[in-house]
């Protein structure tokens, strides 16, 4: 892109709005992944998915690290489908 | 500054962010064999490609069964992000040569982003470019060995440790920053309900395109709206 467009072709509004992209498109991810499970059916109870991942979004809020959000949901998760 | 040493200079300012992207690529590596890509395919996704979370989007759909179609424009949807980048970083490199500019934007990826705008802001030097040179390349050794780690250990990875977790975890890592502002929420909150919603009722598994839609327009609404009450 940086080959193709001239500056002026973005104008502010635009590029507002392109810094939305990450918060419009992960999140399609990130929920199903969670709520579906592998035949495709919603499932919330006894999910240890949504439990897990609330514990890395709350690490992730505190500590802004990307690797301490991943590793605390991923420890909680074993921890509960193998111990709990 | 020399080229070598503004170079170098690239690759010492992005190193710490090259931390959460050796989890990632190892991520990629072991579910793209999992999935069944041979290593050759692996491999040259992130050779082709060459930007984690698209990859990791593409192997969601392919294994999902999605088309091709969905799969590309999924893929380049998440990529867009980096129209903003080329729009951003232009300005500096305007009096490059058109191979120049089209090898600096192979590299510009988020990390690289991050810190050599900062970099090309505060600098004037006619060779400040290098430092994205460095920091893109840096981030091209790391992303192409920890692929390369993850399908050698791929295979030895057991399927019972839920590794597949690990992909929502890592879009919900990358998207920390953004819990903390409102608007983003919101947008976060409407995309994941469209997409969970729509899962299996939205056709040809173009959930991720039109979840990530609705987050868009309704972020445009609420800007505007901000806009007015100022």
């Amino acid at each position: 892109m940086i080959a193709l467009i001239k500056k002026e072709m973005f104008n502010d509004r635009i590029r507002e709005v392109l810094s939305f992209v990450p918060s419009a498109i992960f999140p399609a991810i990130i929920f199903p992944a969670i709520f579906i499970n592998d035949k495709g059916l919603f499932e919330i109870d006894d999910n240890p998915k949504i439990l897990a991942a609330i514990i890395a979004m709350i690490i992730g809020i505190i500590s802004r690290s990307i690797i301490a959000t991943i590793f605390s949901g991923l420890t909680s998760y074993w921890f509960l489908i193998f111990v709990v | 500054m020399s080229n070598f040493k503004v170079f170098l200079k690239g690759i010492i300012d992005v190193s710490p962010l090259m931390i959460p992207v050796v989890p990632f690529g190892l991520i990629f590596g072991v579910l793209a064999i999992d999935i069944g890509f041979t290593p050759i395919e692996t491999m040259a996704m992130s050779l082709i490609i060459f930007g984690g979370a698209s990859q990791i989007v593409l192997l969601q759909l392919f294994s999902g069964g999605a088309s091709s179609l969905v799969i590309i424009s999924s893929v380049g949807a998440v990529n867009s992000r980096h129209l903003l980048y080329g729009a951003v970083v232009s300005e500096h490199l305007s009096d490059l040569k058109l191979v120049w500019k089209i090898i600096i934007s192979y590299f510009l990826i988020d990390q690289a982003f991050a810190i050599s705008n900062d970099y090309l802001k505060k600098n004037k030097d006619s060779n400040r470019y290098f430092h994205l040179v460095g920091g893109g390349a840096t981030c091209w050794v790391i992303w192409q060995s920890t692929t390369l780690l993850g399908i050698i250990l791929g295979a030895a990875i057991p399927e019972k440790l839920g590794l597949s977790f690990a992909v929502p975890l890592t879009f919900l890592a990358l998207l920390v920053n953004d819990f903390r502002k409102f608007i983003n929420v919101i947008v976060i909150i409407i995309s994941g309900l469209v997409a969970t919603l729509g899962y299996n009722y939205i056709p040809f598994k173009a959930y991720v395109i039109v979840a990530a839609l609705a987050g868009l327009i309704t972020a445009m609404i609420l800007t505007t709206k901000m806009k007015k009450n100022e």
